[in-house]
């Protein structure tokens, strides 16, 4: 573990480096990324000039959710959203150089690139976050801050999961790519709405089959101190760093199990 | 007009090659069209009209932009700039056919392929879950035809922020902001009737309006008699202004334009 750590600060450290050689461009990119995330949360202030609440949600109360699930995603897209080339690497053959060296496939895959210039994104996310929490009214005590403080890393690990075993379908499928997008970026966006607003069978699958729900709707409903428009048992609040590392187990031996089934194309 | 006519042939077959590809697509659209119509139904919770769309016209209308957006094509297109940067467009200006017209003979056999398997697909799966709206055979006689000024008006303008890469090498920045204004001013992300009056109208004056809005209302019938003779006008006018501006800055480009090697 301090070994995987180790390799990956010395590779990203050197990806960072090389991003950074040309500044013009990349502030140019990441002034670009900057506002464009914005659109997002546009769509989200058009609908509200048209109704006062979402559901039983107001307008700050879906800022949070939208900043919690940007913020996680857009760190999650920052570390590993190079994943997306993931399928090209397996056409070309080149993921065969990744299975000689001495060290996981995963952990090589990941630290193979670092998109700094979405930091961005991460950025926007943030001063959103913190509008709606200076907008908000929130009775702080000492559990909500921890609920609202592990939420973040807890929703990147679940993000993170979910683009892993999207990634090992490139391992049955070269152009399927793009059933990845809809759970990845998809996920974030239907994360970015309250659960309350979707169709039952809808919400049991983003409940309990892909784990969008506790992303932040449940963390936001304990920080928020609102009763569960669902009904749902309130322990489920508490959940969400619970069902991160269930997630990463579960990503983690999808991998194992696709890299052992994996056959060269030969490059 | 043969020429044309295998250049689109070309279109077609360059996307059927990749099935799984399609079915991945029409996957992701799904997926966003249920987002958008249970978004869209909650606000109709609290409204019974917004901008002249009930809740039926506004769920049939997030099924229509999911069908189209492969149609007209709103995502990023690089292809010209591509060429134009590793020096291939030299090439294609040797031969005794506009580049431009060369594009939009290829985007006019790419888009019915990509109406019939990237499109109707996910309708059909909309209409299965939702009460959607049907047109009348006028409507929908309509409709088809501001699809294809819709097609016609976004590769116009496609093709004009591709051209770009003749004056900047880095163009990716141009191109993302390209389309994201797309995406926000056209209505794909939300429709422009629950926008600000004056924005929305703006929005339907420019270009944008009518890659997605336009036909999606001629479908729903909000465009009738001269209104709907009207709305065709505009889109048939950018069309060919975006076109026109187009083939200026092709003129323009390969007069002082020094090629990259290749």
């Amino acid at each position: 573990m301090v070994d995987a750590v180790f390799v990956w600060r010395r590779l990203v450290g050197a990806q960072i480096r090389s991003q950074l050689q040309y500044r013009t461009s990349f502030a140019l990119d990441a002034l670009g990324t900057f506002w464009i995330s914005f659109i997002d949360f546009l769509v989200v202030l058009v609908i509200f000039r048209n109704v006062p609440r979402l559901a039983s949600w107001n307008v700050h109360e879906v800022a949070l959710l939208y900043a919690l699930s940007s913020v996680s995603f857009a760190v999650t897209d920052m570390v590993i959203g190079h994943l997306d080339q993931f399928p090209q690497k397996v056409r070309d053959g080149n993921f065969d150089i990744l299975l000689v060296r001495p060290r996981g496939t995963l952990l090589q895959l990941v630290a193979s690139d670092f998109t700094l210039r979405r930091v961005a994104r991460v950025l926007q996310g943030a001063i959103v976050l913190v509008y709606a929490l200076s907008s908000l009214t929130i009775h702080w005590t000492v559990p909500r801050v921890l609920v609202l403080a592990v939420s973040l890393p807890s929703a990147a690990v679940i993000f993170s999961s979910i683009w892993v075993v999207g990634a090992c379908l490139a391992f049955w499928t070269t152009d399927g790519g793009e059933f990845t997008n809809a759970f990845t970026y998809g996920g974030t966006a239907m994360a970015q709405y309250p659960f309350d607003i979707y169709a039952t069978w809808l919400r049991r699958l983003l409940g309990f089959v892909i784990p969008l729900a506790f992303v932040c709707y449940f963390p936001a409903l304990y920080v928020l101190g609102k009763a569960d428009p669902l009904g749902l048992p309130r322990f489920l609040d508490f959940c969400s760093p619970a069902v991160a590392a269930a997630s990463a187990i579960v990503a983690a031996a999808v991998w194992r199990f696709a890299v052992r089934h994996y056959r060269s194309a030969g490059g | 007009m043969r020429l044309d006519w295998e250049i689109a042939k070309r279109g077609w077959r360059r996307y059927s090659a990749y099935p799984w590809a399609t079915v991945a697509g029409i996957f992701t659209n799904t997926s966003f069209g249920f987002l958008q119509a249970y978004v869209l139904l909650a606000v109709y919770r609290h409204r019974t009209d917004v901008g002249g769309f009930d809740a039926a016209d506004a769920v049939t209308y997030v099924w229509l932009a999911q069908s189209m957006i492969m149609t007209v094509y709103i995502f990023s297109w690089w292809e010209l700039a591509w060429r134009i940067r590793d020096g291939s467009i030299a090439t294609d200006l040797l031969r005794p056919l506009n580049p431009q017209r060369y594009w939009l003979a290829h985007d006019l056999g790419r888009a019915p392929y990509h109406f019939l398997l990237r499109g109707v697909p996910p309708f059909a799966l909309g209409a299965l879950v939702f009460e959607l709206h049907w047109p009348t055979p006028l409507d929908a006689a309509a409709f088809f035809l501001s699809l294809a000024l819709a097609v016609v008006v976004s590769f116009g303008f496609r093709f004009i922020y591709n051209a770009v890469a003749f004056w900047l090498l880095d163009f990716r920045g141009v191109v993302t902001l390209a389309t994201t204004m797309v995406i926000f001013f056209s209505g794909m992300a939300v429709p422009l009737r629950f926008m600000p009056a004056a924005l929305r109208d703006v929005c339907y004056a420019l270009p944008f309006g009518s890659v997605i809005q336009t036909p999606a209302d001629v479908w729903l019938g909000k465009r009738d008699g001269l209104a709907l003779l009207g709305v065709l006008a505009l889109q048939a006018f950018w069309a060919v202004a975006l076109l026109g501006i187009g083939r200026v800055v092709l003129r323009r480009a390969t007069r002082r334009v020094v090629v990259q090697g290749g």
